[in-house]
């Protein structure tokens, strides 16, 4: 039994997606500090609870922090916080759904079904960053 | 980039890779459980705002429950603070001789951080 070799580095799915994963990892850590940091700022400290601002943090859409006592929401719902969420959604889903595929090929064949899986994740993929900017652009 | 491992699962609980092996596992079963919660709730959002459809709500009844939580809580800060510690052996490669103790630090990290949270959303839930 050996470990997963590292990808060689060149322009290959395997090696960009590793690259893309560590660089995506750091990106959400980054937008996850700005949230809870501008939560604080914005009021959280005396206006909300625990859940609440972890919802804030983790997703910043204003849906997050409508049951809580924030007195009007026009610091917690604009583009900005679109941009921030619409950010999240392509970082989080690319760095899921290639995560799903890593797990899945440790275990699965290659050649027909390794095909087959990488193209219903990439559909999957897609589908999910779809609805995820339909669901932020109409809230 | 498949890998053919002939390991039997006897063999493989018998196999002794200490603190990042635990590291190791928990980090695919932690990212594997952020995928189905983000899932569904990327799924009832969407049937919520779009056809104010009783689907959301049925699945918003499994998330929301404070097993559900306090699993999910668990995936997300281990998810986060080990992939910080894989990010930082990365970057600097001569740290890996260090990875034993880099999973005890890590373990410093998130059991505080877990703790607390956890001792909150148990106060709030047995409040009501």
């Amino acid at each position: 039994m050996r470990s997963r070799a590292m990808p060689k580095p060149s322009w290959n799915l395997d090696y960009m997606m590793w690259v893309f994963t560590r660089l995506s990892g750091l990106s959400l850590i980054l937008l996850i500090v700005i949230g809870i940091s501008a939560g604080l700022l914005m009021g959280a400290r005396s206006q909300m609870d625990l859940g609440t601002l972890m919802r804030w943090t983790f997703f910043p859409n204003s849906n997050h922090v409508l049951d809580s006592e924030i007195p009007d929401l026009y610091l917690w719902a604009n583009g900005f916080w679109q941009i921030m969420q619409i950010l999240v959604v392509f970082f989080a889903a690319t760095h899921g759904f290639n995560g799903l595929r890593v797990v899945i090929e440790d275990y699965s064949l290659s050649g027909f079904w390794q095909i087959f899986l990488r193209f219903l994740i990439l559909l999957l993929w897609i589908f999910s960053i779809m609805v995820g900017i339909y669901v932020i652009l109409g809230s | 980039m498949a890998l053919s491992r002939k390991v039997s699962l006897s063999a493989g609980a018998k196999y002794k890779g200490g603190g990042p092996m635990l590291a190791w596992v928990l980090h695919r079963i932690s990212g594997l459980g952020i995928i189905i919660f983000v899932t569904l709730h990327v799924i009832a959002s969407f049937f919520t705002q779009q056809f104010g459809s009783d689907l959301g709500i049925s699945i918003n009844i499994i998330y929301e429950s404070i097993y559900f939580q306090l699993f999910i809580v668990f995936c997300a800060i281990f998810h986060g603070v080990n992939g910080f510690r894989i990010i930082v052996l990365d970057i600097w490669p001569r740290l890996i001789r260090y990875q034993k103790e880099s999973t005890w630090l890590e373990w410093f990290v998130i059991l505080p951080l877990y703790g607390l949270t956890v001792f909150i959303m148990i106060q709030r839930f047995l409040e009501g």
